[in-house]
């Protein structure tokens, strides 16, 4: 079939086992090319709908996790300003409902009409960026939706943009190579037409109502306004709640879990909306990592910089910020970043909502302050000046990679004296957690370098890390001390270079 | 010239490079399979060792979707899946010995139909005390083999006589390959006996074999193509055996098609790794840094098995010299059985891990005398070719092509070797939280099978009577430009145009009893095999155009897509055309037997490598001596290739191989439970090289008046291995990073990989304190 074209929209409604009525199949855009399916399992990937019933084998499987990136698949979306959206995301972790009203764009459909490669894949034929290929088409998409957000790609974006790709052949040179030589090229005029073309069919498909999938069993509800929402969570306590499903995906392709019944919060467009109020910055359930890390900078550049190594680009435009506090990783880096800006956690229930400090929300291992029907409706951060917030993050890789430790540190200073101090960890414990006797020690203080010296001897009461394959108890416990120190130096004025900034890194060369 | 392009020594892309931009080239789950086919899911252990007291599969048989369980039972003839020495089941009986091992398969109309039943199966136990590590192995005696010895001079007299004298001890741990293609098979059971397995394997006829074996056929039964893999890196050498025997044995079982596809976990738990090794040295030397006496302890873990692991013994035994000629040496090597995987060929092949061991003696004899490591290694290097007299390697090689000084020479002025090291002093000197270090090493690494028999290889070539040619050969594609180097040496050879050569899946079936396309040597072989092919047509065809024109065949030439019969030109295709309706034969075989190699494999002696390969590298790097983190810098490379045969191929191969060198010895870290049970399996928490981890500033050349002093193919040299070892330059410059940290007063003796617990804890342990 012919893609970029309007074809008549088949809407069809089914009842949902509730009672209600709603739409029984997902409308999206593939390669240009309507699609309306129904009878999917809800724990369908995207990945699996491709290479399994559209033969369409160019997106590989690399792990399964969304990891190496293999998967690529560029989600276009549109923005409320009207402008088309790009996103990389991994077809290998999202599940099908996800792309409901969404422009799908794989490595088979970006060829120009009359079957010239794109400017993405002439490049890296042109540089010599593949070898075994089987990344390949992955980098081709990440590049891809760079591309058509119309990045000026330098080095330093391109290296972000592909964080999330792994080459296991090349060493990245060429492909690095590949990336800037199309900083210099214009979008050509059948790509701008098709985008034109996109928008218009991404219009046509939206429909505001809610919609039921379910196959097998297997259930996935796509609600569609906040209260429509609520309802469904408080009238499924059972039902799992999905955001980005960038771990949820992972319950499914690697634990091999049953998830009967899942409700996703990324068809609720109020969901999606970052507001400030009273002067704290709201974060609803749709947020993404990448969204909010815009948002994040501008109030705290040490959160940005936190987040530029958060997964990877594909990760943090699927993953969300709610999402990443209500799975209560013990090694999530968002939620000491966040503990340390004093934020807050509101929980919805229905109609009714409640706040908690964040730091109160962790209770132990895998378990959160989260009754059955309630979710995670926002996090709240106050938007104070904290000069003195800083984010460390170690661990064995400088991008996509688990922090062994990590550290988000905010301290107030008045008049020389620590006056107030908040030392955030994960890694250190089962759940995210403050230094409470570290903090305190320095609290008192004069804000110098031999009181944080002093005081990280302090952690050894807070923490009795455990050791697993991110690294020993002893190192965790030897570079968290480390940590306090470092901060120390960097409050009190000595300029350190940061190596996980390749960027900054640069001025150290010869 | 345009019909020139694509010819030896041109930059031409990879032949598929479209396909993989584009996503059509096809992979194994990729291929069109009918609605009927079964996937396989292996059943693992979950015990390091353990007694199988029993096993009720009717359950996993009874479930939804099941069509056939596959256990030892079912194999009509042996249970084997090894690559020579024959113990490797492919289902485990009455003994698990590594966590993860295959025990049974599932065929299922769907993997989650399988995933499912596997949970259904009912076995029973007895955990047995488990020999996961070196020291464990070496402390019980557990070995797959005797100690193995190669030794040259009077090593204990030498030592005793040395003017000083040091001991250590180096951990240098294995690596994954991550290949992103995960083993895959898929198998067709035709007429009568005959069955087709498409396969990402580095060696089909191994498959077929195996497949013959373990299936009770004759290997003419059986037909294996591999038209690429998704890299392979040594991982697809033997590990390939397994799933095609389960997928043969599935189809021919059932009748229906059968394939299997490794989940990433999976893969990491069955398939074996780099050997990680323990190597303890003694060594004696004079004041100048002049190396008299080594002796090295090779503990390497090689698992549950045999696999490769003693020719890869042999090889890190070959390459524990390096570039240096050390006139009393003697290397013990001790094969280690562990209740692990079993660990198998990787890019390098024990080079690697034999090259660490005597770069960290040469750091660390330079560090005991203050000297500089380049000043220490210049001073041991083999002779130079030109030489009056060459060096003997300890397993009685001549090295009569050593070309590193040159290489080290260029590469020491180009990287301005010196100036920056003095500059990286004075930085230190502030004992600021970042240091700085740098290392320049050398690579020798020695070409060739050290099986010697294994040094053969085909080609056929088929010329259609259009003009277009069929090129088919032993080797295989996983990336490292194999096929479209071959197709150049053949464009050239015909002198017609790359595009008339059509390069067509490797396959049992046209090229037989090939060898693994390893050892770096699939061009050297495979090339010389096309090209022999391709002169016999030449010859073919100037004979019968000859003697049509009445002249002698030595007037007959091929230039320009053009056959020249004395005065006459004719386009290659009509020439071709003229062959054909003067009933030439136009299809041939070539073969390739490389010269002048012998190995005693009972002696450990003879002359395994045609030649050498050499290159080095100088790497700067910097570690934040409060966290352990640490980056390159900068890195310089100057590799010789011979005469190049494709340079953008070349420089693909240098700096991938240098990126996954880097990677084994810094990021890349494989950490067992105490249980046996392989913890890191997932690229979530086993850390390849990510795009930023490259070198900030890369400067990678080819020596350019590199050509090869024995007559391999266009005088080339191959490249697919050595260029992993120039990531050694980084582990060592990391070491003299740290090394800075305590007045230089303590070597800082780091193990790998050199990750940022390693780094802190060496550190903070030399005395380091900061702030």
């Amino acid at each position: 079939m012919c893609p970029y074209y309007y074809q008549p929209m088949d809407i069809r409604h089914i009842e949902a086992v509730d009672g209600e009525i709603v739409r029984g199949h997902l409308s999206f855009i593939l390669n240009g090319d309507i699609q309306q399916v129904d009878n999917i399992p809800g724990d369908m990937t995207l990945l699996a709908w491709l290479r399994q019933t559209q033969g369409l084998t160019g997106s590989k499987e690399g792990c399964g996790e969304g990891d190496c990136g293999a998967c690529t698949a560029v989600i276009a979306r549109k923005q409320p300003d009207g402008r088309l959206a790009f996103t990389a995301v991994n077809s290998c972790i999202l599940l099908m409902g996800m792309i409901e009203g969404c422009a799908v764009i794989t490595v088979e459909g970006i060829s120009a009409p009359d079957g010239m490669l794109h400017p993405c894949q002439q490049a890296m034929v042109a540089y010599h960026g593949s070898q075994c290929g089987f990344c390949t088409p992955g980098f081709v998409m990440s590049l891809y939706a760079a591309w058509c957000n119309g990045a000026g790609l330098d080095e330093i974006e391109i290296e972000q943009t592909l964080a999330g790709n792994l080459c296991r052949c090349t060493g990245y040179r060429p492909i690095i190579d590949a990336g800037r030589s199309l900083e210099c090229q214009g979008m050509a005029d059948w790509e701008r037409q098709q985008h034109e073309v996109l928008s218009g069919l991404l219009d046509h498909i939206r429909h505001d109502e809610m919609i039921e999938i379910e196959a097998g069993g297997k259930r996935f509800s796509i609600p569609h306004t906040a209260s429509e929402f609520a309802r469904c969570v408080a009238e499924h306590p059972q039902a799992v709640i999905v955001a980005g499903a960038t771990d949820i995906g992972l319950w499914i392709t690697k634990q091999h879990r049953q998830m009967n019944h899942m409700i996703w919060t990324g068809y609720v467009r109020e969901f999606h909306q970052i507001v400030t109020e009273e002067n704290r910055l709201i974060l609803p359930p749709a947020v993404t990592h990448q969204q909010a890390m815009a948002v994040l900078g501008d109030h705290w550049p040490a959160i940005k910089s936190l987040l530029v190594r958060f997964g990877s680009v594909q990760v943090r435009n699927s993953g969300t910020v709610c999402g990443n506090i209500a799975n209560g990783s013990p090694i999530g880096d968002l939620p000491p970043a966040l503990i340390a800006a004093r934020a807050s956690v509101r929980l919805r229930h229905a109609d009714k909502e409640r706040t908690l400090p964040l730091e109160s929300f962790f209770i132990e291992y895998g378990k959160q302050d989260r009754q059955q029907g309630e979710f995670v409706s926002a996090i709240e951060i106050p938007l104070d000046a904290a000069p003195h917030l800083k984010c460390y993050k170690l661990s064995k890789r400088f991008d996509q990679d688990i922090s062994a430790v990590m550290m988000a540190a905010n301290i107030t200073v008045d008049d020389g004296i620590i006056t107030d101090a908040v030392l955030a960890f994960g890694g250190m414990a089962a759940i995210p957690k403050r230094a409470h006797h570290t903090e305190q020690a320095l609290i008192g203080q004069r804000c110098e370098l031999a009181n944080f010296a002093a005081a990280a001897a302090n952690l050894i009461q807070d923490f009795t890390p455990i050791a697993d394959m991110r690294g020993s108890a002893e190192y965790r416990l030897q570079a968290a001390q480390n940590l306090v120190k470092k901060y120390g130096l960097e409050i009190t004025g000595i300029a350190l270079v940061a190596l996980a900034d390749r960027d900054a890194a640069k001025q150290l060369v010869s | 010239m345009q019909d020139a392009q694509g010819h030896i020594r041109q930059p031409v892309a990879h032949d598929s490079a479209v396909g993989h931009v584009s996503g059509t080239a096809k992979y194994i789950d990729d291929l069109a399979m009918p609605a009927n086919t079964l996937e396989l899911l292996i059943a693992q252990s979950p015990h390091a060792h353990a007694r199988i007291l029993d096993m009720d599969l009717d359950a996993v048989r009874a479930a939804d979707g099941v069509v056939k369980v596959l256990s030892a039972q079912d194999i009509p003839g042996i249970n084997d899946c090894s690559p020579l020495a024959g113990d490797d089941p492919v289902f485990a009986e009455d003994i698990v010995s590594y966590a993860g091992q295959s025990i049974f398969a599932i065929a299922a109309t769907d993997m989650a139909s399988a995933r499912a039943a596997l949970a259904h199966a009912r076995i029973n136990y007895e955990p047995l005390p488990a020999i996961l590590t070196i020291d464990e192995a070496m402390a019980a005696g557990s070995f797959l083999g005797p100690a193995a010895v190669i030794e040259t001079g009077m090593v204990d007299d030498a030592l005793a006589d040395s003017l000083h004298r040091l001991d250590g001890e180096i951990v240098i741990g294995g690596q994954e390959h991550f290949y992103l293609e995960s083993q895959a098979a898929y198998a067709i059971a035709g007429e009568g006996n005959d069955i087709i397995v498409h396969c990402s394997t580095q060696h089909p006829s191994e498959i077929q074999h195996k497949i013959a074996e373990t299936l009770g056929l004759a290997n003419h039964d059986v037909t294996v193509i591999t038209r690429r893999m998704g890299g392979g890196f040594g991982g697809k050498e033997s590990q390939g055996n397994l799933p095609a025997i389960i997928a043969a044995l599935a189809a021919r079982l059932t009748g229906r098609p059968a394939k299997i596809i490794y989940d990433r976990d999976d893969d990491f738990r069955l398939t074996g790794k780099r050997h990680d090794f323990k190597i303890g040295y003694q060594v004696g030397f004079d004041q100048t840094g002049r190396i008299n006496a080594v002796i090295f302890d090779q503990a390497m873990r090689c698992g549950m098995s045999w696999d490769l692991s003693e020719a890869i013994a042999a090889r890190a035994m070959c390459h524990a010299d390096n570039a240096y000629h050390i006139e009393h040496m003697r290397i013990t090597s001790h094969r280690c059985k562990t209740h692990t995987q079993s660990n198998t060929a990787f890019r390098g092949f024990g080079g690697p891990q034999g090259m660490v061991g005597i770069e960290r003696v040469i750091d660390a004899v330079a560090h005991h005398l203050g000297m500089d490591p380049l000043d220490v290694r210049k001073r041991n290097f083999y002779p130079h070719k030109l030489a009056a007299q060459h060096g003997t390697t300890p397993y009685g090689q001549q090295v009569h092509d050593c070309i590193l000084q040159d290489i080290i020479s260029e590469l020491e002025h180009t990287s301005d070797y010196k100036k920056r090291r003095n500059e990286i002093e004075a930085f230190n000197a502030d004992q600021g939280v970042i240091r700085r270090g740098i290392a320049l090493t050398p690579v020798k690494f020695g070409i060739s099978f050290n099986t010697s028999f294994l040094n053969q290889a085909g080609a056929l070539i088929h010329i259609y009577s259009d003009g277009s040619v069929h090129l088919n050969h032993g080797g295989t594609e996983m990336g490292q430009g194999l096929n479209i180097k071959i197709a150049q040496i053949v464009a050239h050879e015909f002198q017609i145009p790359l595009r008339v050569v059509k390069i067509t899946a490797t396959s049992t079936g046209k090229v037989p009893n090939t060898s693994a396309t390893a050892a770096s040597s699939g061009t050297d072989l495979n090339g010389m095999a096309a090209q022999r092919a391709a002169q016999t047509l030449k010859q073919r065809m100037a004979e019968f155009l000859a003697q049509q024109a009445g002249i002698d065949p030595v007037q007959v030439s091929f230039a320009d897509n053009q056959v020249i019969v004395g005065t006459d030109r004719r386009g290659f295709a009509d020439a071709v055309r003229q062959c054909y309706l003067g009933r030439v034969s136009l299809s041939a075989t070539g073969f390739y037997a490389t010269p002048k190699i012998h190995w005693d494999k009972s002696r450990l002696a003879g002359r395994p490598f045609y030649y050498y390969a050499y290159g080095a590298a100088c790497s700067e790097v910097a570690v934040d001596m409060l966290t352990g983190e640490s980056r390159i810098l900068r890195t310089d490379i100057l590799h010789d290739v011979g005469k190049s045969l494709n340079p953008a191929i070349d420089i693909g191969q240098i700096e991938g191989g240098f990126v996954q060198g880097a990677g084994w010895l810094t990021t890349e870290e494989l950490v067992w439970g105490e249980d046996g049970t392989l913890l890191t399996h997932a690229p979530s928490t086993y850390k390849i090289p990510a795009c930023s981890d490259r070198p900030i500033i890369f400067n990678v050349r080819l020596f350019e008046q590199g050509e090869n002093s024995e007559e391999t193919i266009h005088r080339s040299k191959a490249v697919g291995e050595p260029p992993l070892m120039l990531g050694i330059s980084v582990f060592l410059a990391l070491s003299d990073a740290i090394g800075a940290s305590a007045d230089g007063a303590i070597y800082p003796a780091l193990d790998a990989p050199a990750t940022p617990e390693r780094l802190l804890m060496r550190a903070t342990a030399l005395g380091e304190s900061i702030g």
